[in-house]
């Protein structure tokens, strides 16, 4: 059985202008995650991936759909049921700097979840659960305890965010951009570390819009655009047989170390227009024109651009979505 | 010859005293050249760049000279700087997405910029409408504020911008960190268009992704602790890279292709020295797995092949006549005249 189950998740959000418009953020996105497995969410700015991730812990809720965490919709949860919840689903995010408070020294994060979770552990047995999880996450306790966020690096920080998740009976974690933010050097490291975790039986949903990262880690990717699923199956079909001239579009533009820049005939045109123009001339657009997901002039209504395109299945489990002939949004 | 810089060693003045940065750098830039200025972070990289335009109060220079077509810049010297800057030498900073000024709009930001180098907006303005929409923007950003447009959007707007008076050289400071791969690919290829176009001469384009300089570098630099590591040409460094340094960079850069299952790859283990204290000799030996004794002593920035300059006694060959050894705090000025940094020019 999946650890999670998301069924038909969508977001609105409340437009900013006066004419009380919404802006969908998630389309109805269904996939799952099962236990011992990486998914990743790739998709550019805006897209929707990060809202995906608070909607799984529960920091916002979802508008409609739901989010089954071992065949429960976790929007019913309670604060008990919430509580337990926070106990196998945690998450770690982009920037490690701001999850300290950089008046205590970092191992406060480790004494909190103390208090919170294990009152009645004794300090012994909690030390030597300190220090296991430290040791998977290969920190030397003597360099990262006792001491404050400044005197710690990024990867330092974030591997002791992971640490503190791992004290937990986690089951899933959230990785928002988790890497991002950290050096070229240490980078790989704190990947590497997630694959080990993975093989121990815990899933992970890997958010990030570097297709590298994501090829590297997941067994399975879910490629976000707009706020609904452009394409989703194993990586490794993902990556090798694109299917959607958005994901194409987006693998030609991954830089590379060994490949250049494959010359393009549309010259200096806004990048979404011209990678999907070309793309997409090579396929006939399965369904006839789709407006941009723009906003909703009135609430409350059945929202029919809610609809994403429907996903076809073109290999045992890798779906593809119809290809949305949009003008390039304005970037 | 365009740009040459020569033995430049910049510092921070800091409470426990100075912290340098940039610590004697020699590398010479070539017209119609887009060098890659690649390091960690904390490595000098910004400082370097940024040293080059404009020192601000926490920034001393303590030796080297900047050359540019043979004259040399008073990079030390504010006000003598000011003619030369935007003409001369231009930067698009780091974070180009908040230098945009949030109160007023576009066109205002360039007329007043322009302004303060004596340029009559209207007399450029029929240029820079022609390079908005080079850039794939149309004139109507020019009556937007900053917060109206995109990241990308803005980007392209501080590139025109920077470029607009033709400068000789661009430092374009981590310009594709912040943005999208398809953005990220739209921007690198302004970057070398508007080289090919000849709106700037030679740009020095700085950023931590070693693969976007594999797409756009003419040249790549590493840089680690505020010395150079190595320069060579792109396919060089990429294929056939010299310093352990580069190699344990490129070892750990996970491409589209690569998977955890088949290639495992490595980080660098460690971190880089502190600054503040750097240790004696070779700067990389305490995470290098080739250090042995003699890196003890500072290796020379030495050309190894044409157009190859590397700072390893294992690249150079351990034959290589031995430098006077630099003292390890290098950072005096006085104690600086020891040529750390020996190069054989064309």
């Amino acid at each position: 059985m999946s650890t999670l189950r998301l069924d038909k998740v969508s977001k609105l959000f409340r437009a900013a202008d006066a004419d009380g418009g919404t802006l969908p953020a998630l389309r109805q996105v269904s996939f799952g995650i099962n236990p011992g497995e990486v998914v990743t969410l790739i998709g550019e700015s805006g897209s929707g991936k990060t809202t995906l991730g608070k909607i799984v812990l529960r920091l916002i809720t979802a508008s409609s759909g739901q989010v089954l965490f071992d065949g429960k919709d976790i929007a019913a949860f309670g604060r008990a049921e919430l509580h337990e919840y926070y106990r196998y689903v945690q998450g770690v995010f982009q920037d490690p700097y701001s999850s300290y408070n950089p008046v205590y020294k970092a191992d406060r994060v480790f004494e909190l979840l103390r208090e919170e979770y294990f009152p009645k552990i004794a300090q012994g047995a909690w030390e030597a659960r300190i220090d296991a999880a430290l040791e998977a996450v290969a920190l030397n306790p003597g360099e990262v305890l006792d001491r404050y966020p400044h005197q710690l690096s990024g990867g330092q920080q974030q591997r002791l965010l992971i640490a503190r998740a791992l004290l937990l009976d986690v089951k899933l974690l959230i990785a928002d951009e988790i890497i991002s933010m950290l050096d070229a050097s240490t980078r790989v490291d704190v990947l590497n570390l997630l694959v080990g975790l993975k093989q121990a039986g815990l899933a992970v949903l890997f958010i990030t819009h570097d297709l590298s990262l994501g090829h590297y880690i997941s067994d399975r990717t879910v490629i976000l655009r707009h706020g609904a699923i452009a394409e989703m199956g194993p990586t490794v079909q993902v990556f090798g047989n694109p299917q959607h001239p958005y994901t194409r579009m987006l693998l030609e533009s991954v830089p590379q170390l060994h490949r250049r820049w494959s010359p393009r005939s549309a010259g200096l045109e806004a990048p979404a227009a011209a990678g999907e123009q070309a793309a997409a001339g090579s396929r006939p657009p399965a369904r006839p024109r789709h407006r941009p997901p723009a906003r909703q002039p009135r609430r409350g209504r059945p929202n029919p651009m809610l609809e994403p395109p429907p996903l076809t299945e073109c290999e045992p489990g890798h779906l593809v979505a119809a290809a949305e002939l949009e003008a390039a949004s304005p970037r | 010859m365009s740009v040459r810089v020569e033995n430049l060693s910049i510092a921070y003045r800091t409470l426990a005293g100075d912290c340098c940065a940039v610590d004697g750098v020699t590398f010479t830039v070539a017209d119609g050249e887009i060098m890659g200025l690649a390091g960690e972070s904390g490595c000098g990289k910004t400082t370097l760049g940024t040293s080059l335009i404009a020192l601000d109060g926490r920034m001393k220079q303590l030796s080297g000279r900047v050359l540019l077509d043979g004259e040399e810049l008073p990079i030390s010297n504010g006000k003598a700087m000011r003619p030369h800057r935007m003409r001369d030498i231009s930067l698009v900073p780091q974070y180009a997405m908040s230098a945009l000024n949030p109160t007023r709009k576009i066109s205002k930001i360039i007329a007043d910029l322009l302004g303060c180098h004596d340029v009559r907006y209207s007399s450029v303005a029929e240029e820079m409408r022609r390079r908005i929409a080079l850039v794939g923007l149309s004139d109507e950003v020019l009556s937007r504020y900053p917060f109206e447009l995109s990241g990308g959007m803005r980007q392209r707007v501080t590139l025109v911008l920077s470029t607009l008076l033709n400068p000789s050289l661009l430092i374009a400071d981590e310009i594709t960190s912040a943005l999208d791969v398809s953005t990220q690919r739209a921007v690198g290829e302004l970057l070398m268009e508007f080289r090919d176009r000849t709106y700037v001469r030679s740009v020095i384009t700085i950023t931590h992704d070693l693969s976007i300089l594999a797409q756009v570098a003419d040249t790549i630099m590493i840089m680690y602790a505020g010395r150079l590591a190595e320069k060579a040409d792109t396919a060089s460094i990429i294929s056939a890279p010299r310093h352990p340094y580069t190699r344990a960079l490129l070892a750990s850069l996970p491409e589209v292709g690569v998977r955890h299952e088949q290639t495992r790859l490595t980080g660098i283990p460690g971190r880089p020295p502190s600054l503040a204290d750097p240790p004696a000799g070779c700067r990389f030996a305490a995470r290098c797995p080739l250090a042995a004794s003699q890196c003890r002593e500072q290796p020379p920035f030495a050309e190894v092949a044409p157009g190859h300059f590397v700072a390893c006694w294992n690249a150079a060959g351990r034959d290589i006549p031995a430098v006077p050894a630099v003292p390890a705090a290098a950072c005096a000025p006085e104690s600086r005249t020891a040529p750390a940094v020996q190069e054989v020019t064309s």
